[in-house]
């Protein structure tokens, strides 16, 4: 067939197409009602453009109609293969199901990010508290000061510093948001670099954390520390770790891919360790939380305590058992 | 040959393009016109601009101390980290990106959605090192569809939003092809090449758009490389030769009148 028949049988279903893609595309601003009852035709119109395309191709007809014709089909493809968008039941899903069964798949993986982070922390904890001096090797002077100010006993409010007294609970909350989701994100981030970033960021917080919990036990300002970070520490120290788990995934990928070539590999971990850092921000947003309008309160230091270790239980149930299929029941997922 | 090697010369070498074929499920080929680092660096500042811009908005909420300096923070977190993420997810590219015509797509041509956003956004991180992308820029210099480290990671390309035919204002999304039908077919050479004949036809169609000395010359070069003589000389010139090649485009689009 010759351009200009084929042009002149097919001229009304590109134009019935064309109109169908105006609104598909300009739907969000104006969908046209009268339009919805011919949706269902587009698929079908569109593969026909498909063909109708590679047959001017096949065929040599005028590079300007074949320009047209790959316009049109390239303006379609995404109409019809776009993902669908919706926020609250995926989520809460993500939340039940696939951020815990992702987390158990890479259970060793997590394992190390918890090794490198508990084990510096527990060691430099215990050796702060037997020298006090040892915290100046991680602090500046002035930090270790403003540390001190934060949890002392005599502080209206733990874990703001004297210059934060006067500031509310939302504007920790804020200060907490983007501190710690920050930091998470970071910590995953540098596992690009071959995974050293992440196990540098790791340890780095864990001798932080471990020096100051030790130093401050050590001054006798335990009474103030421990019933404050009890409460949010199950969430936060979890995520962190989490993350940094992320990131060795994408370390891991890059330096030992196995059977993939290291992009192919870099692709499939990224997957998996994006759900992951999604799900620890998740926990780091519920650990501000805690931070921000339960950990500075009023509450009895046995009231913390117990919120604290429920918060343990919680969090380990959660990672053992959320979204795990019924004994027995067919593993559709 | 020798038309063929003149007028299309190497047609068969693969040319140097930025173009990414990718095949849809339908089995045809979609062209994918991938960014370089110039209009993406472009992007990145005009995306700066407007995210300082938003700061300054912002900035009064500073004094409301407590309530107005939380909100702030947490405004700050959401355009350091997401403010990318969600224009992305859901309209294809930030402000800045769309200012250049720039969209990001999976690297199957599919709309860019979640999980693969974030990664490349979080990934920023390591592309952003040692100072302003200079990680990201050896990634895009290195890679044949200009990715950095984050596109890489996600599967994601950085391309041209697709570009309109050029149309004249009376238009309405038809093609300009009018000297294709209107001129009286003539028979052209037999034998002519594919590559040729496409030559042909794209002269027709673009005749339009040429000032008419142009139109001239070029046609008066296709006819002389569609001449028999080996030293490439016509008779014919001037509008005369581009009546002469418009027959022919016409003769190739619909065959002979009535046919």
């Amino acid at each position: 067939m010759r351009q200009g028949p084929f042009e002149a049988t097919h001229a009304t279903e590109w134009a019935d197409y064309r109109r169908l893609l105006a609104d598909l595309e300009g739907r969000a601003r104006r969908p046209d009602p009268t339009v919805d009852r011919e949706l269902a035709r587009f698929p079908a119109l569109y593969r026909r453009l498909c063909a109708h395309y590679a047959l001017a191709r096949t065929r040599r007809y005028a590079p300007g109609l074949i320009a047209q014709l790959h316009d049109l089909v390239r303006r379609g493809y995404p109409c019809l293969y776009r993902r669908r968008l919706a926020w609250l039941a995926p989520t809460l899903g993500f939340m039940a199901t696939t951020f815990p069964r992702t987390l158990r798949s890479h259970a060793r993986v997590c394992a190390l990010a918890a090794a490198l982070f508990f084990l510096p922390a527990a060691f430099m904890g215990l050796a702060c508290g037997q020298d006090s001096e040892l915290i100046y090797s991680l602090m500046s002077a002035h930090q270790v000061t403003e540390l001190e100010s934060m949890y002392d006993p005599g502080a209206a409010k733990p874990g703001r510093g004297a210059d934060r007294q006067a500031d509310t609970d939302f504007q920790m909350f804020g200060f907490y948001v983007m501190n710690n989701i920050g930091i998470g994100f970071r910590t995953f981030g540098a596992g690009l670099l071959l995974g050293l970033g992440s196990v540098l960021i790791l340890v780095f917080n864990g001798l932080t954390i471990g020096a100051a919990a030790g130093h401050l036990t050590h001054l006798g300002f335990g009474s103030a520390f421990w019933p404050f970070v009890s409460g949010h520490s199950p969430f936060e120290l979890t995520a962190i770790v989490i993350s940094g788990a992320a990131g060795l995934l994408l370390g891991r990928a890059l330096l030992a891919p196995g059977h993939q070539t290291r992009l192919g590999a870099l692709r499939a971990n990224a997957r998996d360790a994006v759900v992951l850092v999604g799900g620890a921000a998740l926990m780091l947003l519920l650990a501000a939380v805690v931070e921000a309008f339960w950990s500075s309160g009023g509450a009895p230091a046995g009231v913390k305590y117990l919120v604290g270790a429920l918060g343990w239980v919680a969090v380990t149930l959660y990672f053992a058992l959320a979204g795990r299929a019924a004994p027995g029941a067919d593993h559709g997922a | 040959m020798h038309i063929a090697s003149a007028i299309g010369p190497r047609t068969q070498s693969v040319p140097v393009d930025t173009v990414r074929l990718n095949e849809t499920p339908e089995g045809v080929d979609l062209g994918l016109r991938v960014a370089g680092p110039a209009p993406r660096a472009l992007a990145l500042i005009a995306d700066g601009a407007i995210r300082a811009i938003v700061y300054l908005v912002l900035s009064p909420l500073m004094v409301l101390s407590g309530f107005g300096l939380g909100l702030s923070l947490i405004a700050a977190f959401l355009l350091d980290w997401l403010y990318p993420v969600a224009f992305e997810v859901f309209s294809g590219a930030t402000p800045g990106k769309r200012s250049l015509g720039l969209m990001v797509v999976h690297d199957d041509g599919t709309p860019v959605g979640l999980p693969a956003s974030l990664i490349r956004n979080l990934l920023r991180v390591v592309d952003f090192l040692p100072l302003f992308y200079g990680v990201g820029l050896l990634s895009t210099l290195a890679d044949r569809d200009f990715r950095r480290l984050g596109d890489l990671a996600a599967g994601t390309l950085v391309v041209y939003a697709q570009r309109r035919p050029r149309q004249t204002p009376g238009q309405t999304g038809e093609r300009t092809g009018a000297a294709l039908l209107d001129a009286p077919p003539r028979q052209p050479p037999l034998g002519l090449p594919l590559a040729t004949q496409q030559s042909i036809l794209a002269f027709c169609e673009r005749s339009d758009h040429l000032s008419a000395p142009r139109r001239i010359e070029l046609a008066e070069t296709l006819l002389a490389h569609l001449s028999a003589s080996p030293d490439g000389r016509t008779d014919t010139r001037g509008l005369a030769a581009v009546e002469q090649v418009q027959g022919y485009g016409s003769w190739l689009a619909q065959g002979r009148v009535g046919d």
